[in-house]
């Protein structure tokens, strides 16, 4: 399905990669043709995009605006994509998330600014494909091709004091984890093609397979260790306030509004359907995980001295709370989970423009460095504070609404999880708001802070999309909800169907036994 | 009319953007209308549905209005939707009522401020937030008005950021605030899973009441200690009150407003509306009764010590806060509403009186260098003098009748005690002293005012002396809307609040025992008549401890004003451990903050820096020493290599050997 006949996922996936060829043709000092060039093609693409969202229809399951090739027959490998409520929204933030990064990037990338952009256009196509490939390998390749340019921006327009550390942690953690994936995608085919004789990657043909619970753990830990990585989840985070910190602002932008999402993107769309047995077995461990991230990165996330890296700690703690909705396996669990990840997405998206924005006019990140900017900059103050809000999870904010159900499903799967977690409902206010204090509030003592200047036309424009966001989403969650009612709906049904249908799994002396 | 409830707190929201947007750049002219006209509007409307209310028989006084969906997830569906019943729209007009007039005073009050057109903007949000949480028709929404509130509280303590003690206030205001959202979030969970357990799914108010006898009384006490440790952060109750004195920070028109009359009642209203639930769980109303009246002695005493006059009302207000949790925690909800509607009228005044002698003093706080105020600021002094004995408790005036209420429930409700009377009573006692001390020091005896200041002490304009003036009037009718049957008044506000209040508590079964003695009061000397006259006697002993406590205080501050000085010298240890308010702060940084913080520490540079780095470098260490030696095996030697490979061979083909075995 497609709308008005045109492939509207695969023009998605290809055209910021068009537009990278196109900058190759631009002569790398015309800085300003550069970036106009960069922002229309991002432009064009949020707006590409758009259709999606009414076009979708709402009250089916199925995957949508499906396109389905084969890309290397013998082998089962297929050029198959598509999206249901899950991805939509997914899809739509990444869109929009990157015109936001390339106008934060207009003065604070100088230098290789066409090597930017272009790694910039790149890593998008990289992130649409990892979220609307339906085959695995397609996935996988997706998966990969958006590590290259991040592990760049960070490695190259980093800070330049830990870049290359921050870079290479960033990649090793990322590969380590993917490589066992690839393994297990490897492993599912051969089980597939044994159990049906077909060859294919198609992640909804091998949602039907019944694995052997056993064989089920070995290939669920290593799905989920890719993505707990990425997640990251507790103690797999350590590579994050490292990357965060080093990254230029639309860097740590994309990372924590996309990239991370990547992680519980694959629990929700791979691991967990393809594994629903051993994810449901493991609940316990994830669940104890994904608590210990929500107090731990906060408690971490409130001693920071630099602001990027109180931000990093703090998307530890939401991502837990991503987590742990997830786990919950209940409508309000898993809805408040994709919901708080666009959550996240949009309002630690705008606390690191935010941060970004300080740290372009006074080249510091350190809390310290900072207080009473309020009085200087009262525009500022005010965007921040929404944000900060936002990211407490104030009722009438997007974060409230994420937080809020996640805890109530949490609460309903086990009294402890919601018991727990909601201690971080207080945690987060203490740090932020004590953050908040500490750069806005007070005297100002340093005197590089007095003439600091109140945002820009530009950086206005930049902050206002997110701050709609922040209100509407808040305010009209229904909207974005209806979008994803029917594909939980189905998540859910099939999952417990298939827990409950535990006992049918072959099981390996059954297998044995076939095989002989 | 009931069909535009959604404009009450539209009108707020409308002066919050238009004050927001355009207050800088209009400037003040602008703002001073709109502000305060905002919530004139909304009050008039307040009034137009309160007389369509009661213009309809009490039973049908209940009216719900759905603006839109807002949160559904599957089973779970919450509204924007505002209902009116007879308690809801008392609120209302209390809130919108008081409120109007103190905007208005803070017209005068602000005038001056750089930051007027941001202070009317978070006022007019907080009156917006105020109003979601009284008029929700539902858990959830009342929650979004119930941390918007707080969310106010906070930009509002810290409206001076600059000063770092403010901007500590409000971080500590709203942090502590979250403890007890905490529960409350905790307890809005749990009733609706039980609920959800007996297929009813839903946080909407009446749907819930309606239900809720099907909740097991276990799970029911739960509940209601969850919600009530929500009341207890924003009510400012034992253990969580410790923000409300710092919040003196703010302006006095907030302090006012928000600290005293309307934000900090909150909580009692909550557990008012949720008086079905509460009426079935004993043991929670008796924690909310012995907090209550465990909070309202403990603080009275605070007060006994301070020499802030704002500390002193703040510790006030959170000791009457602690007499309204009496009243609902004995079941005797309206009495508790009554009160905090009363209150809301004189303590409003109270501090809007302290603002104005501020204002004479160039902003002075500390009563010890105040005194004989009394002739150069006259409006202010009566005022604020009416006020004092309304909270004293003085025959005639509104506090009076409120205050006498609750003492009387808490004997004589099923859920009281004579024990409760009795620290209630010692308790109205004390606060008769500590606000008699204030009224002394400030405005009696030798001025101990700074010569600097002491030239250009005035009166304040009108804008400021004229809602002293209504309020001082509301505190002393006030309390007519309410006078006990033993005094031949009728108690509308209990007839009022009766659809709403009165079928869940027994009380209503006290209440027409009330009235049926009465009636013998009236016929006299009947059988009766014994309970009437313990009731007047009960009442006669209050006064009469409220007295003392005047008394004892003009001994002091008065007669003998050497007297508190030498006392505290005998004391010393007793008069150190209350004047550092029992070092409960100090107690709470050293128990939670500092440990918290050495925690996060702890974590960061030990687990994340050492354990899991240390970790993760040591294996890229370990990798790099070890392709370090490897690399020397890279002989070049062709028979190394060759060896290598049979080697590999062999071990390939024994694992599938051995696999083939077992298998």
């Amino acid at each position: 399905m497609t709308i008005l006949g045109i492939p509207i996922l695969s023009w998605l996936i290809f055209f910021p990669l068009f537009g990278a060829v196109v900058l190759l043709f631009i002569d790398k000092e015309k800085v300003a043709a550069l970036r106009v060039v960069t922002l229309i093609f991002s432009l064009i693409e949020f707006i590409i995009s758009l259709p999606l969202f009414f076009a979708f229809d709402s009250t089916t399951a199925a995957m949508q605006f499906v396109e389905d090739y084969w890309w290397i027959q013998s082998y089962g490998v297929s050029y198959k994509l598509g999206i249901d409520g899950i991805s939509l929204l997914l899809v739509l933030l990444t869109t929009f998330l990157t015109v936001l990064c390339i106008l934060c990037s207009w003065r604070a990338i100088t230098f290789r600014v066409k090597e930017y952009m272009i790694s910039f256009l790149f890593l998008e196509t990289g992130m649409i494909g990892a979220l609307v490939a339906l085959d695995l390998i397609l996935f996988y390749v997706f998966w990969e091709v958006m590590l290259i340019p991040m592990y760049l921006l960070i490695g190259v327009w980093g800070d330049p004091k830990r870049r290359i550390y921050a870079a290479i942690k960033f990649f090793l953690f990322t590969m380590a984890g993917s490589v066992l994936m690839l393994v297990a995608i490897l492993a599912l085919y051969f089980i597939n093609l044994k159990a049906t004789g077909k060859a294919t990657f198609d992640v909804l043909e091998l949602y039907k397979l019944g694995i052997p619970i056993q064989t089920q753990y070995w290939l669920f830990g290593a799905f989920a260790l890719a993505f707990a990585i990425k997640v990251p989840m507790f103690p797999f985070h350590t590579w994050l306030p490292d990357a965060h910190t080093e990254a230029p602002t639309a860097g740590s932008v994309i990372l924590a509004g996309v990239l991370l999402k990547m992680g519980t993107y694959g629990f929700i769309r791979f691991a967990i359907p393809l594994f629903p047995n051993a994810a449901f077995d493991l609940l316990p461990l994830i669940s104890a995980l994904a608590i210990i991230g929500i107090i731990y990165g906060a408690l971490v996330s409130m001693m920071q001295p630099d602001l990027k890296r109180l931000v990093a700690f703090s998307s530890v703690s939401h991502l837990g709370y991503v987590m742990l909705g997830m786990f919950a396996f209940n409508m309000q669990g898993v809805q408040g989970s994709i919901y708080q990840m666009l959550n996240h997405g949009i309002s630690t998206g705008s606390l690191f423009l935010i941060v970004g924005m300080i740290y372009e006019r006074r080249h510091t990140r350190m809390i310290a460095d900072f207080g009473g900017l309020s009085k200087v900059m009262p525009i500022y103050a005010i965007f921040f504070m929404i944000v900060t809000l936002s990211s407490i999870g104030l009722p009438g904010t997007n974060g409230f609404v994420g937080e809020f159900l996640i805890l109530l499903g949490a609460f309903q799967s086990n009294v402890v999880y919601g018991v727990l977690a909601a201690t971080g409902v207080i945690l987060g206010a203490a740090y932020m708001l004590w953050m908040f204090q500490r750069v806005m509030f007070g005297k100002i003592t340093k005197p590089e802070n007095e003439k600091l200047k109140d945002l820009n036309a530009r950086e206005i424009v930049t902050l206002i999309p997110m701050v709609i966001m922040i209100f509407l989403m808040g305010i009209y969650p229904k909207l974005f909800f209806s979008k994803m009612d029917a594909t939980v709906e189905n998540f859910l049904k099939d999952f417990k169907g298939r827990v409950e249908m535990k006992a049918d799994l072959p099981s390996p002396k059954m297998i044995a036994e076939i095989k002989k | 009319m009931f069909e535009y409830v959604w404009l009450i707190p539209l009108f707020p929201a409308i002066g919050f953007v238009l004050n927001g947007f355009l207050g800088r750049r209009l400037g003040k002219g602008f703002v001073s209308w709109v502000g305060p006209s905002a919530i004139g509007l909304s009050f008039l409307t307040a009034i137009f549905i309160f007389f369509e209310l009661i213009g309809r028989p009490p039973a049908e006084r209940h009216f719900e209005k759905v603006i839109f969906d807002w949160v559904v997830s599957g089973n779970f569906r919450t509204v924007i939707g505002y209902q009116i019943d007879p308690l809801s729209i008392l609120m209302a007009l209390v809130v919108t009522g008081v409120s109007f007039f103190i905007h208005i005073y803070s017209v005068g009050y602000m005038h001056d401020d750089p930051g007027y057109p941001r202070y009317f903007t978070y006022l007019n949000l907080f009156v917006f937030m105020m109003l979601n949480l009284i008029l929700a028709n539902n858990f959830l929404l009342m929650f979004v008005g119930w941390e918007g509130v707080g969310l106010c509280s906070y930009l509002l303590i810290g409206f001076w950021f600059e000063k770092d003690s403010a901007s500590n206030a409000g971080k500590k205001a709203f942090v502590v605030n979250r403890v007890g959202d905490f529960g409350f979030i905790l307890g809005m969970f749990l009733l609706f899973t039980s609920l959800g357990k007996h297929g009813i799914w839903t946080l909407d108010f009446t749907e819930v009441f309606a239900n809720a006898n099907k909740l097991d009384p276990a799970t029911v006490t739960t509940i209601t200690i969850l919600l009530f440790i929500g009341a207890c952060g924003k009510s400012a109750q034992i253990p969580l009150y410790v923000w409300l004195p710092d919040a003196m920070e703010g302006p006095t028109p907030v302090s006012s407003l928000i600290h005293a009359a309307t934000m900090v009642t909150a909580g009692v209203y909550m557990v008012a509306r949720c008086n079905v639930l509460y009426s079935m769980a004993p043991v929670s109303m008796a924690i909310v009764a012995i907090v209550g009246v465990a909070t309202a002695i403990y603080t009275a005493s605070i007060g006994f010590c301070q020499t802030d006059i704002k500390k002193v009302l703040a510790y006030s207000t959170i000791s009457q806060l602690g007499y309204m949790f009496l009243g609902v925690g004995v079941g005797a909800y309206s009495a508790g509403i009554f009160h905090l509607m009363t209150h809301a009228f004189f303590k409003g005044l109270l501090f809007l009186g302290a603002g104005s002698v501020m204002h004479a003093l160039s902003g002075e706080l500390d009563m010890r260098k105040m005194g004989a105020l009394r002739k150069k600021i006259p409006i202010t002094f009566w005022t604020f003098f009416i006020a004092t004995l309304a909270i004293a408790g003085i025959p005639g005036l509104s506090g009076f009748f409120s205050k006498d209420e609750i003492l009387w429930q808490a004997f004589s409700s099923s859920h009281g005690h004579f024990l409760l009377w009795l620290v209630a009573a010692v308790a109205a006692g004390m606060t008769a002293f500590y606000m008699f001390r204030a009224l002394f020091m400030t405005f009696f005896g030798q001025s101990r005012v700074d010569p600097h200041v002491a030239h250009h002490i005035h009166e304040s304009p009108k804008i400021m002396t004229v809602p002293l003036m209504i309020l001082a009037f509301l505190s002393i009718v006030g309390g007519y809307v309410g006078v006990p049957h033993v005094l031949g008044g009728a108690n509308h506000v209990h007839e009022f609040l009766a659809p709403v209040v009165g079928g869940g508590a027994e009380l209503g079964k006290a209440h027409a025992g009330i009235s049926l003695l009465s009636q013998a009061w009236a016929s006299s000397g009947e059988a009766g008549g014994h309970s009437a006259a313990l009731e007047l006697l009960m009442m006669v002993i209050s006064v009469v401890i409220a007295l003392i406590g005047i008394g004892i205080a003009y001994l002091f501050y008065i007669k003998n004003p050497a007297l508190p000085k030498l006392l505290a010298e005998r004391w010393r240890g007793l008069y150190r451990l209350v004047y550092n308010k029992y070092y409960v702060d100090e107690l709470y940084e050293i128990l939670f903050i500092n440990s918290l913080k050495s925690l996060g520490t702890g974590l960061w540079r030990g687990f994340d820096d050492f354990v899991i780095d240390g970790t993760v470098n040591g294996i890229a260490y370990l990798i790099g020493w070890l392709s370090g030696s490897i690399r020397r095996v890279q002989t070049g030697l062709v028979q190394n290599y060759a060896f290598a490979m049979i080697l590999g061979g062999v071990i390939i083909a024994g694992y599938y050997l051995i696999r083939g075995i077992f298998y």
